[in-house]
């Protein structure tokens, strides 16, 4: 963990920000101009949100931020103080093990260099919580906005698919179903 | 240790054999990665670390006329400013083999940091150290350099042409490479017809989602250790060079890399990193931005490719005549290689009697180009598959029929001289796609057309035969019998470290779960070159195999030696040794190894197929260890009024020899294929008079999930290739087609081929006779 230490510098005063971050109550100080993203990988280092491009377009720093999937590097961390924030990271079980959306995701092969996979996993989890029945190409369409250039993307979607299934025949979407892998 | 030595043993055993092998098992470096637990090597840190970022050039071409660094270092939290002056030796050198006469080692070389001259816009000129990112941020734009433009020249046509500004003093000619096999007049002469095509490929950005990124340090050694994204941990000798220390000073450390693509093959963050630290012998953490990525990193080559072919009425392809020049941008990094192997695999996987090649390689004042999935075999691909359709059009023969016809087989001789040895299954790729095909859908509308189209391609796996390489690998059991693989292959998400893990289980009979691979690390695993190529199933795979080959014969032989030599065929089980009247658990054989001094670990070392360097007329025995062949088919919808393009199927077969992992392959094709439907509908780096204009991903497309259908991979097993148990490797060989497939397809539904990429709407419309531009499509 680090503080990059940008309160030394020009950039203003610094501001204590209070976030949950996967059930984790954190304080942390750091400068106002921090966005949400570098807030939690420099601040609080919490490292599974990546930095793909800075700009809101690849996906790569998705988090849900009360429930909400949004690009962490378009946010300031300040602008959503006291929110309850959650990572890919913050989709396991409790003993750390792979949850349902992730055991999905890891029997469908829908990881490869894994770069973009938590912020493709944080959407996902939205398509879940959602409740729906979505159509394949449907999936593709809440997808869109998070990009990967290893998969090809059809092993995310068959992913989201068995995960989709796996909790309509198992239990809560987003929660842990026993199904997941006789669904898939 | 052994070199290549045909296909023996355990390595071509049959299918029904094999226990781990040909298995789709989910990896192991997936599950930490979907944890989120992986750290890339932005991820990493340490306490009171620093943070450096390059200063680059604005411009394209310039004369460096003032750097003045004394503002920036009187800024808060900046520790230091570097300019060319401060690197002990400042220049990268790059190895242009094959035109020694023509290329002087001097003009392939660049500086760390430009002194007095910059060549391309975003060229580094300084690099600065500061405390923070945000006193960093601040710092470099108070660095001070003032520039004085010079000419420029942005075509490679242009800059080869008399009085070109001239990008190097020696001239803009980097490379060049002919072929001339069998009588071309005669092929010509012969010939029942002659289809004439020019083709155009764009510069592209390899668009990893990963930035380049690393951090260094000194150990308590006082060895420089730099943990960085790359493709080759052996830079680390560049590293030592350019800071003038011996190589064994120097670690380098490549974690699971967030995508390489041949663009983290060259040098990235490395030198900057050890240069930062070297200075202030405190840890540094250097991470580019997609900006700066997008900016300054090499592109694909830009290639205009002309062809003439000749044909007999039949379809036989008689000759090629074939002119390419590519774009090599201002630097050299490995523009050469790249050309040579446009012109080897420019013929495609068919038989051409007679060939005449001229390629050559120009510099400009454009971002540099280098390395990318392909490897100018894949430019190429756009070439020769359109002027196979143009061929079959003009005689009316299906597309299939005629690439059947001309298919390569073993025995046959490429152009440049190299043998097949393997058994080439195109012909099966063809019915595969063909087959899986059935009848065109209607178009869903009254201003839409629906078309089909095929492309074939061979593509190289492994390195040119005479660059002597190499991988070795270490393979130890503990004593509780689980078992270390240590390798020093950088694993850029293709699943290299978790196949030879595969590998180990099925020689050694040892559960995946009890193994762990050790990777990518210059210092504490065995050097196994470069994850470039297509080479590391190759190459590691069987540096693997050799070395659990030899570890299974020294516990073998202990166990028979303890037995007195009675137990015959003894053979490795799943936790024991097994054999007539015998059956010890295999800790005991361990136990029984240490007794008996045999060693319970094993390093094996794999040296690839040896070969002539070949020179600028190129005549070689052998370039290339073997190819992967493949063929692709796309059908597509267009729509006339906007030019939009819709992929309605998309199907891909490849003969990979053997799928060491079923998933992992089909994760290579697929991910391949959608790396090349970018390239073909929807990706270019604009670059206008030397400026990059293209500044993030808001400007630069690659395919999202709803540009592109489901793949639908078709893998073929051959047994043939010269990896593992008869594995092709198969990274590189699925970004070849789609070009082709989606040109043909869209000829298909028009009447008209568009030749120049992207594809975008405009010139959908222009072939579609909405739009012209003369020159931009090809009537069939």
């Amino acid at each position: 963990m680090t503080d990059d230490g940008s309160t030394a510098a020009s950039n203003g005063r610094s501001l204590a920000v209070h976030l949950t971050v996967n059930g984790r109550q954190i304080t942390r100080a750091a400068g106002g101009h921090f966005t949400l993203l570098r807030w939690l990988r420099d601040a609080a280092g919490v490292t599974d949100p990546k930095y793909g491009c800075g700009e809101g377009i690849c996906g790569s720093c998705a988090v849900l931020v009360d429930g909400v999937p949004v690009s962490s590097c378009l946010v300031l961390a300040a602008q959503v103080d006291g929110a309850d924030v959650v990572t890919a990271a913050g989709l396991c079980e409790p003993d750390g093990s792979l949850g349902p959306l992730q055991r999905a995701f890891h029997e469908r092969h829908a990881a490869q260099c894994g770069f973009c996979t938590p912020g493709m996993l944080v959407a996902a989890a939205a398509i879940l919580a959602g409740g729906s029945t979505p159509s394949r190409a449907a999936i593709r369409a809440e997808l869109h906005g998070n990009l990967c250039r290893c998969t090809g993307y059809g092993p995310i979607v068959d992913a989201v698919e068995a995960a989709l299934q796996a909790a309509r025949q198992g239990g809560q979407p987003g929660q842990a179903p026993d199904g997941a892998s006789e669904a898939s | 240790m052994t070199g290549h030595d045909g296909r023996t043993g355990i390595r071509t055993s049959k299918e029904d054999e094999l226990r781990v092998v040909r298995r789709p098992l989910p990896r192991h470096d997936q599950a930490e990665k979907i944890a989120g637990s992986t750290r890339y090597a932005a991820d990493f840190a340490l306490a009171h670390m620093l943070h450096a970022r390059l200063v680059r050039s604005p411009l394209p071409s310039a004369e460096i006329t003032k750097r003045d660094a004394t503002a920036a270092l009187a800024a808060p939290g900046v520790v230091a400013v570097l300019f060319g002056e401060d690197v002990p030796h400042n220049v990268i050198r790059v190895d242009v083999p094959g035109q020694a006469l023509e290329v002087a080692a001097l003009r392939a070389s660049m500086e760390v940091l430009a002194t007095d001259r910059v060549r391309f816009h975003g060229e580094p000129v300084a690099l600065v150290v500061a405390e923070s990112e945000d006193a960093l941020a601040e710092a470099c734009d108070l660095v001070e350099v003032d520039y004085a433009e010079l000419p420029a020249v942005f075509e490679p046509g242009e800059a080869l042409q008399d009085g070109a500004p001239a990008v190097h003093d020696q001239g803009n000619l980097l490379s060049e490479w002919n072929i001339d096999a069998g009588d071309i007049a005669a092929a010509f002469a012969h010939a029942d017809v002659v289809v004439e095509g020019s083709y155009q490929t764009q510069a592209v950005d390899h668009a990893y989602l990963e930035p380049e990124a690393g951090v260094g340090w000194l150990d308590d050694e006082g060895v420089l250790i730099l943990r960085v994204a790359t493709q080759v941990v052996e830079h680390y000798r560049d590293v030592a060079r350019i800071l003038g220390i011996p190589e064994a000073r120097v670690r380098l450390i490549a974690p699971y890399v967030g995508g390489g693509f041949g663009g983290k093959e060259d040098m990235t963050v490395e030198p900057y990193l050890a240069l930062a630290v070297w200075r202030t012998r405190r840890p540094v953490r250097m991470q580019w931005t997609r900006q700066e990525s997008l900016l300054a990193r090499p592109k694909r080559h830009r290639m205009r490719m002309r062809y003439r072919t000749a044909a007999r009425g039949d379809g036989t392809i008689l000759g090629q005549d074939i002119e390419i020049t590519a774009d090599a941008g201002a630097y050299a990094y490995l523009s050469a290689l790249v050309l040579l192997y446009a012109s080897v695999h420019a013929c495609g996987p068919y038989k051409t009697g007679a060939v005449r090649l001229r390629a050559r390689c120009a510099y400009t004042n454009n971002p540099p180009t280098s390395a990318f999935r392909g490897f100018g075999g894949m430019q190429v691909v756009f070439g020769y598959e359109s002027q196979m359709d143009l061929v079959a059009r003009r005689l009316g023969l299906s597309p299939a029929l005629i690439r059947k016809q001309n298919a390569l087989t073993r025995g046959d001789v490429l152009p440049v001289g190299q043998p097949i040895e393997t058994e080439v299954q195109l012909a099966a790729t063809l019915d595969a796609v063909m087959s899986r095909a059935g009848a065109k859908p209607p178009p869903s509308g009254p201003r839409k057309a629906i078309g089909r189209g095929i492309a074939s391609n061979m593509q190289s796996y492994g390195r040119l035969t005479w660059l002597n390489d190499s991988a070795a690998a270490w393979v130890g059991f503990q004593l509780d019998g689980s078992l270390s693989v240590r390798c020093g292959v950088p694993d850029i998400g293709g699943g290299q470290a978790s196949s030879l893990a595969q590998i180990a289980s099925e020689v050694l009979a040892v559960p995946m779960e009890a193994i762990t691979v050790h990777f990518g690390d210059s210092a504490l695993t065995p050097l196994a070159g470069t994850t470039t190529a297509t080479r590391q199933l190759l190459m590691s795979g069987n540096a693997v195999y050799e070395a659990s080959m030899q570890l299974r014969e020294q516990i073998l032989g202990a166990v028979d030696a303890e037995s007195g030599g009675s137990s015959g065929g003894l053979r490795l089980e799943p936790g024991r040794i097994a054999g007539q009247g015998t059956e010890v658990s295999l800790t005991e054989a361990l136990a029984t190894c240490r007794r008996a001094n045999v060693p319970i670990e094993a390093l094996g070392t794999f040296f690839g197929p040896k070969g002539t360097p070949v020179v600028r007329q190129l005549q070689a025995d052998r370039v290339f260890p073997d190819f992967t062949f493949g063929t692709h088919l796309c059908e597509l919808e267009v729509d006339l009024d906007t030019g939009q393009v819709t992929l309605l199927r998309y199907i891909a077969a490849h003969d990979v020899g053997r799928a060491i992992n079923p998933l992992s392959v089909a994760g290579q094709i697929s991910g391949g294929v959608v790396q090349g439907l970018g390239m073909s509908l929807l990706e270019e780096v604009v670059v206008e008079d030397g400026v990059n204009l293209t500044g993030g991903f808001f400007q630069y497309l690659i395919p999202t999930a709803t540009d592109v259908p489901d793949i639908e991979v078709v893998v073929l097993e051959s047994g043939e290739g010269m990896g593992p148990f008869g594995a092709r490797g198969i990274g590189e060989p699925p970004i070849g087609p789609p070009a082709a497939a989606v040109a043909s397809a869209i000829h298909d539904a028009l009447g008209s081929r568009p030749t120049v990429l992207p594809i975008t709407p405009e010139r959908v419309l222009e072939c579609a006779g909405v739009l012209t531009d003369p020159g931009q499509s090809v009537q069939p």
